[in-house]
């Protein structure tokens, strides 16, 4: 259609707002209320434009052009209607911008210099509202709140309706429920609000009196702490602190952010930090020189060598560090010790999706990427509490269920807020999964839904599987499960009807005993129905650690090198033997249970662990800690002296990622620049430097002078990350399988062909979980995460606000069972397990069923790994920690 | 069915029922009984029958006579006379049904009555609106059987279309036309919504007829779903009106009974219910985006169309909104053709309006006329003229959306468009009389202090601009006014009115801006000799004892009264007031027994 904007005569698609008319164009509409990711209400009226023959001045944000339309956008009217919708703001707003901290990044102080507003001619009653500063991160003060409810449609569209408008007329404000602090809302405080909020009614409390805009840098890393990989903008005064955190809208996580990745980053700069190599001398650490702690680490290492043999000496790299670290952390091991005996955290999350992905696909990691979530017609979220632990990916979930109408079924025991959106939910006795799965296959199969054009053409294995599920009728899986047959029917025929359907799933698939299997039954329900190769679809392991994805692609484990290349592979060991220049071990190396295990049994002398935390960690924690004991060497690199750090020979000061230069990759094979904004403190070094230093003193010299130099050897080594420099990642992130310079990554895995060929089928029993309950042990204590703490707390647990909110852990109990010990929410009570037991309040709650408790695992002074069992899955090596048979006391 | 010899109606509607009407219900009760009449004479409770003045009003058949005003104590005398001797008790009855000589003249005849046309309130004060056999038998959901049995969906549309009928909740938008973008509309569901927020200070047609005659809108309801394609409909009615809510209620569930709502509706294969959503009395809930949204459970605040509730309404589904007035049209309309629908009324405005009459007029009430009729019969011929002999000011139609009606216009036939060229709007029907007593500025501030405090407070115009609208107009009424006020307030006031998110608050600034245009010397006689020359704007005003009219009372009222100790003096001499102290509450005017106090 034709419309004309301020004498310009434009073709315009139908269903194009004035306003983007006009941006087309060049002309710029202010806007207060506006925000292009949310629904927009036109209330600011700041928009407004004439528009011929219309009676009112137009909204020009929402509304829509239409054929013939002629717009003036700076006719007198229209000015004059802003600079009065302007005065009017004016005259009810604080004028301090001479002490505001957002002078010079405020949108109302732009427009009042853009319309030359310098008072208002409309002064009268002014709003006296008290300052919220209840909340540990964001001050909210509603004078200069100019009521454009972007706050209110960021937190009721992607987040948890904290906030809304209340009263009404002159006195309308933005309020919580029962208008009380923001603190005792339902805030999950993700600060998104912060963002789009345009003046500065609500601030990030740390931004207070930290400087100007004008005074601030800012540079752009990437989040330490989960696989999301969220782009965070850090921006720092002159003393390097931190006034705040956001986001460009132009990163994978579209500028968005949660708690920990917006607000949790003070740990960098805690008192605690390891300042100087420490050497463990009569039983207490004795600050030492770097010289004195490399030499003696090397002087150890050399001696057990000699007299074990290289694979006494076990190594874990760490899916917190970057890819550089772990490249060179892993070739260390293979080449300066000798040994394979290489792995890592990954063992403890998705070791079955590797493993069972690889079985099922030929790749291990996700297939789609985190922007398609919300272009998929259904999606089956199994074992992931999404919103606490990817809550950033939680986002896309809840966009595709507002915004495009997508079905949501949630696979989970505990009534988490997914399972609260769900359409359909499925509650399973934890450790059921894969009878559930059968049983919904059966389904499947039964009502004819099967894609039989994609199994033919794709697949192979198809016959054999399909024998396999023809016992687990919804009837009967229902009796294992708990789950309804209806129930099992009515998510099949959802899941299977759709046209794109993706399964998210997380760590209620993989850590069991059945771990593998859990996985590879979903990588039949995907093939089962063709939805894997195309957009929207696929099977998504969300990783949980910043570079937990990337740790595994450098190699860090014990059967491959980097790309995934198997260390048993003629072809592949004699590529790696050429480019480092040594003879490498044939024999695949111990998974890191192996290894505890081993060293426990004597069997492993040395361990050398760069920036992880296996006593709170692993599954059994006293086990863990009498096998670290029993080693006669253990070095240990972190930024804070960890639990495990306290049982070394030796610990060694790291640098954070705040520190360093490297990259991460996200659980979207995202490969993603992290960017130094602070100077290393005197005495610290990054990891890559320390494992390059000791390489040295080993007799294998390295020679890196930078992470982009060992980029550059990754790439030469891998096929899956040779596209990638770090001068394409300026640009933005880049998904591997990236095999080359021109290559522009790689969105979805599959397409058209299996990274293995053919996908493959694979029939799975059902079994029963390691230890079930008995009389003496009667519940299952399943364990997890929750959205302010992170794994073992080593970070979160060093944020102040951060602990303000959850300050400690708890157990949270049925209310019948709680009737049946005898407590009431808040009491304390006693959780033992055949391992250990621990001491935490009571939760009691609808989230858990009747028989089965829960508890977060951050939390050392009640380590829910004192209790879980080392159980573990036989492929993959999973610890089973989502069932444990426990009793509870009352005390 | 039992037969009787006479017919007792008692008004139920809210006017009289707080005018303790139900315990003349109850007395009457009592009385037959006592005289073992139950079985002769019937007692109906109905609807409003529009003459609120008159309350409690008791109509008995066959005579038809129009007793007013009774309380319950006058049941006896009535009881034993009227129905159980004959003799019509004349000083119990209303004095416009008697004409000279004695002799009686039908209700209809009386010239409150005379020149009503009634079809939207056809039901009103005539049936039992809790029965609905009584609906039934005056031609009840004949019109939805008819639509039903006989009729396609666009037959009912183009019906409507060709009747002329313009939507009775204010902006007089064609009917029919929104029946056929609803219908036209893509969408597997839709709804029906009927709009019952009356929220105009002073309208409460829409309360009569859901008091009076429930089934009419649930009956045009079903036929609008029928015809939009739709199965479920709301009904959004204030909490505020108890009784509506009650007799809907009964009447849903009588609707059920009878299989008028629920499935397969005679016999058709057509499935249609509603369901009655409580609104919490906020006025911008009556503008249909803010109430689908207090529909849905959302705060009750406006957006922006479009869309319009034709595309995307309720649940975001194709959404038919039409008001409590217009639904009440429809089954006549039905049953009667549209042609005779529209030969009723102007060109472009069909059929007859529902006012209500309030203010400074002697038959307060609502009055159902042709459109057309000049207001000047509304006011002097329906409403019996000014009372106490005052002189007309002027009326303000629209309540805070509209404007006011000066002299000069008294004899433009009103219309939805006449009245926009005189610069107001029909709005709901709220027609506010005003004398010569009223102050012009005070009745803007009257409804500004009411749009101020309904305002969602989404949009700055609306929020800021109307409350400082409002503060300035304080500021004229208290003295402190400057002559560029009024200027100011003109500024504003466009600038809102064409700046505002909303109806409400693209209409808010009305009563200044009309009050401005016909009385602006009563503006400027506020700012610039800091008079209100109606004497109600307190600041403005001095009371005074008329030396010779006071008769220096030994224990003088006015002194006795006044709450400030303001009055001084010594008997048998005049009093003073003293006017540092005096508050101006007016008091001693009122408790003079002399009439010696007069203010200025």
């Amino acid at each position: 259609m034709k419309i004309t904007i301020d004498g310009q005569v434009l073709e315009i698609n139908e269903g194009t707002t004035i306003k983007e008319a006009c941006e087309s164009i060049g002309v710029e509409i202010p806007n207060l209320c506006f925000d292009e990711d949310l629904k927009n209400e036109g209330a600011c009226r700041l928009c407004v434009v004439e528009v011929e023959k219309a009676k009112n001045l137009l909204p020009s944000c929402v509304t829509m052009v239409t054929d013939g339309m002629v717009v003036h956008t700076e006719s007198e009217k229209v000015l004059n209607a802003r600079r009065t919708v302007l005065e009017l703001l004016l005259a009810n707003h604080p004028n301090d911008c001479m002490t505001c901290d957002k002078t010079g990044r405020c949108r109302l102080q732009d427009y009042f210099y853009r319309y030359d507003i310098k008072k208002s001619g409309f002064e009268g009653e002014r709003r006296e509202i008290p300052i919220d500063d209840s909340h540990p991160f964001i001050i909210r003060d509603l004078n200069k709140c100019i009521l454009c409810g972007k706050c209110i449609r960021i937190c009721d569209e992607l987040e948890t309706s904290a906030i809304n408008y209340i009263v009404r007329g002159f006195y309308t404000k933005v309020g919580t429920f029962d208008d009380d602090g923001l603190k005792y809302s339902s805030c999950v405080s993700c600060g998104n609000c912060l963002d789009v909020c345009p003046t500065a009614a609500l601030m990030p409390k740390s931004a207070q009196g930290k400087g100007r805009p004008w005074e601030l840098t800012s540079v752009d890393t990437t989040c330490p702490y989960c696989g999301v990989g969220c782009t965070l903008r850090v921006h720092l005064n002159k003393n390097k602190d931190i006034a705040y955190v956001d986001s460009p809208k132009t990163s994978v996580n579209q500028g968005y952010l949660c708690i920990k990745g917006r607000f949790g980053l003070d740990f960098v700069k805690s008192p605690d930090r390891l300042k100087k190599p420490l050497i463990r001398k009569n039983g207490d650490f004795v600050e030492v020189s770097w010289d004195e702690a490399l030499s003696f680490i090397t002087d150890r290492l050399k001696t057990i060598k000699d007299k074990y043999g290289p694979d006494s000496i076990g190594g874990l790299a760490s899916a917190k560090c970057t890819n550089e670290e772990n490249y060179i952390f892993q070739k260390f091991m293979r080449t300066a010790i000798g040994t394979n005996n290489v792995d890592h955290c990954a063992r403890l999350c998705h070791a079955p999706s590797v493993a069972g992905l690889g079985a099922a696909f030929g790749s291990g990691a996700m297939t789609n990427s985190i922007e398609e979530i919300e272009y998929a017609d259904c999606i089956m979220a199994i074992g992931t509490n999404t919103t606490e632990t990817h809550p950033v990916i939680s986002i896309r979930v809840k966009k595709a269920l507002k915004r495009h109408g997508a079905k949501l079924i949630v696979i989970d025991p505990r009534k988490t807020e997914m399972a609260e959106m769900a359409d359909i939910w499925l509650r399973p006795v934890p450790g059921t999964n894969v009878a559930l799965l059968n049983g919904i296959m059966n389904a499947i199969i039964e009502e004819g839904l099967a894609k039989h054009a994609f199994i033919g053409e794709r697949t192979e294995g198809f016959d054999e599987f399909k024998e396999s599920v023809k016992k687990y009728t919804p009837e009967v899986v229902s009796k294992i499960t708990g789950v309804s047959p209806e129930d099992i029917r009515r998510a099949a025929l959802v899941y299977a009807k759709a046209e794109k359907a993706s399964i998210l799933y997380t760590m209620g698939v993989t850590q069991h005993i059945t771990g593998t299997d859990g996985v590879m039954s979903i990588a039949n329900l995907a093939m089962l129905t063709g939805n894997v190769g195309r957009p929207s679809t696929g099977v998504n392991p969300l990783r949980g650690q910043n570079n937990v994805q990337g740790a595994c692609d450098m190699g860090a484990l014990p059967d491959v090198y980097s790309g995934y290349q198997k260390v048993t592979d003629e072809a592949a060991r004699s590529k790696f033997e050429r480019a480092w220049g040594v003879k490498l071990s044939e024999r695949p190396g111990q998974t890191v249970t192996e290894m505890i295990n081993a060293a426990y049994e004597g069997k492993i002398k040395a361990l050398y662990i760069m920036g992880e935390n296996p006593v709170l960690s692993e599954a059994d924690a006293g086990h863990v800690e009498e096998a670290l004991k029993n080693l006669d060497l253990l070095v240990v690199q972190d930024i804070f002296m960890s639990e495990t750090a306290e049982l070394a020979d030796v610990v060694l000061p790291a640098a954070s990622f705040a520190e360093k230069d490297g990259t991460f990759t996200n659980t979207e094979r995202r490969v993603q620049r992290v960017r130094r904004f602070l100077d290393t403190p005197a005495e610290v070094k990054a990891d890559w430097q320390i494992i390059n230093d000791l390489s040295m003193l080993m007799g294998y010299p390295m020679n890196y002078s930078s992470p982009m130099d060992i980029m550059e050897e990754i790439r030469s080594l891998t096929p899956s990350y040779a596209g990638i420099t770090y001068d394409r990642l300026e640009k933005g992130g880049l998904q591997w399988p990236c095999p080359s310079l021109e290559h522009p990554g790689t969105k979805y895995l599959h397409d058209g062909k299996f990274t293995r060929g053919k996908g493959k089928f694979n029939p799975i029993e059902y079994r029963e979980a390691a230890e079930p309950t008995d009389r003496e042990y009667p519940y299952i204590l399943t364990t997890g995460r929750m959205l302010y703490h992170f794994h073992t707390g080593t970070m979160t647990r060093r944020v102040d606000g951060l602990n303000k909110i959850a300050p400690s852990g708890y157990l949270e109990i049925s209310y019948e069972d709680a009737g049946n010990v005898g407590i009431s929410d808040g009491d304390n009570l006693r959780v033992t397990s055949r391992r250990g037991s621990v001491v935490l309040r009571a939760k009691v709650t609808e989230r858990v069923m009747p028989g089965v408790v829960y508890m977060n695992f951050h939390f050392k002074e009640a380590a829910a790994n004192k209790l879980t069992i080392a159980a573990v899955d036989p492929v993959s090596k999973i610890p089973q920690y989502k069932e444990c048979a426990v009793k509870l006391e009352k005390i | 069915m039992p037969f009787y010899r006479s017919h007792v109606l008692i008004c139920g509607g809210t006017g009289c029922t707080s005018n303790n009407s139900d315990a003349v219900a109850e007395k009457f009760k009592e009385e037959l009984k006592k005289h073992g009449l139950e079985e002769e004479i019937q007692i109906v409770r109905t609807g409003c029958f529009g003459l609120c003045e008159l309350g409690p009003v008791v109509i008995v058949y066959p005579e038809g006579v129009f007793y007013n005003k009774i309380k319950p104590e006058y049941v006896p005398d009535l009881v034993e006379e009227h129905l159980l001797k004959g003799r019509i008790v004349k000083k119990y009855v209303y004095g416009e049904t008697i004409e000279e000589g004695g002799k009686f003249l039908p209700l209809e005849e009386t010239k409150f009555f005379k020149n009503q046309l009634r079809i939207a309130l056809r039901n009103c004060g005539v049936i039992n609106p809790e029965d609905i056999e009584e609906y039934i038998a005056m031609d009840g959901y004949k019109a939805l059987g008819k639509v039903l049995t006989e009729m396609t969906p666009q037959d009912v549309i183009d019906i409507v279309k060709k009747s002329g009928l313009r939507g009775r909740g204010g902006a007089g938008f064609p009917t029919g036309l929104k029946w056929q973008f609803t219908h036209d509309a893509k969408g597997t569901q839709k709804y029906v919504v009927c709009n019952a927020d009356e929220g105009d200070p002073g309208a409460f047609m829409d309360r009569s007829i859901l008091e009076g005659d429930p089934h009419s809108v649930i009956e045009a309801m079903a036929i609008a779903a029928y015809a939009v394609g739709a199965n479920y409909g709301y009904i959004y009615v204030r909490a505020e009106y108890p009784m509506a809510v009650k007799r809907l209620t009964i009447a849903i569930g009588q609707a059920r009974q009878y299989g008028l709502l629920g499935k397969n509706i005679f016999g058709s294969g057509f499935d249609f219910d509603v369901e009655i959503r409580l609104g919490a009395g906020a006025f911008v809930c009556g503008e249909e985006t803010a109430l689908m949204n207090s529909v849905m459970g959302l705060r009750g605040e406006p957006r922006p169309r479009p869309p319009f509730p034709a595309n995307s309404g309720v649940w975001d589904s194709p959404t038919l909104l039409n008001n409590v007035e217009t639904y009440a049209n429809i089954p006549p309309i039905i049953l009667n053709g549209p042609e005779w629908f529209s030969s009723i009324g102007t060109e472009k405005s069909k059929g007859t309006k529902v006012f209500a009459l309030g203010g400074k007029i002697n038959n307060t009430g609502l009055v159902e006329i042709p459109m057309g009729t000049t207001l000047r019969e509304i006011i002097y011929d329906i409403g019996g003229g000014i009372p106490n002999g005052k002189e007309f000011k002027a009326v303000q139609t629209g309540g805070p959306s509209g404007g006011c009606i000066t002299r000069e216009n008294l004899d433009t036939p009103i219309d939805y468009d006449s009245l926009i060229n005189i610069g107001t709007i029909m709005g709901s029907g709220g027609m506010i009389v005003m004398d010569e007593d009223n102050c012009m500025v005070d009745i803007a501030k009257f409804f500004l202090e009411f749009t101020v405090d309904e305002s969602c407070g989404k949009c700055p115009p609306c929020r800021i601009g109307m409350k400082r609208m409002l503060e300035i107009l304080n500021k004229i009424t208290s003295g402190n006014g400057e002559e560029e006020d009024i200027e100011r307030l003109e500024e504003l006031g466009n600038f809102i009115k064409s700046a505002a998110l909303c109806g409400l608050g693209q209409t808010a600034p009305n009563p200044v801006l009309s009050t401005l245009k016909y009385f602006r010397d009563e503006y400027e006689a506020h700012i610039k000799d800091k008079k209100c020359p109606a004497g109600v704007c307190q600041a403005l005003i001095q009371y005074y004892v008329d030396s010779e009219k006071c008769h220096g009372c030994a224990r003088p009222l006015c002194v006795k009264n006044c709450p400030t100790g303001a009055i001084s003096g010594v008997p048998k001499s005049p009093y003073s007031i003293n006017q540092e102290i005096c508050t101006k509450c007016g008091a001693c005017m009122e408790s003079c027994p002399f009439n010696a106090i007069y203010k200025k």
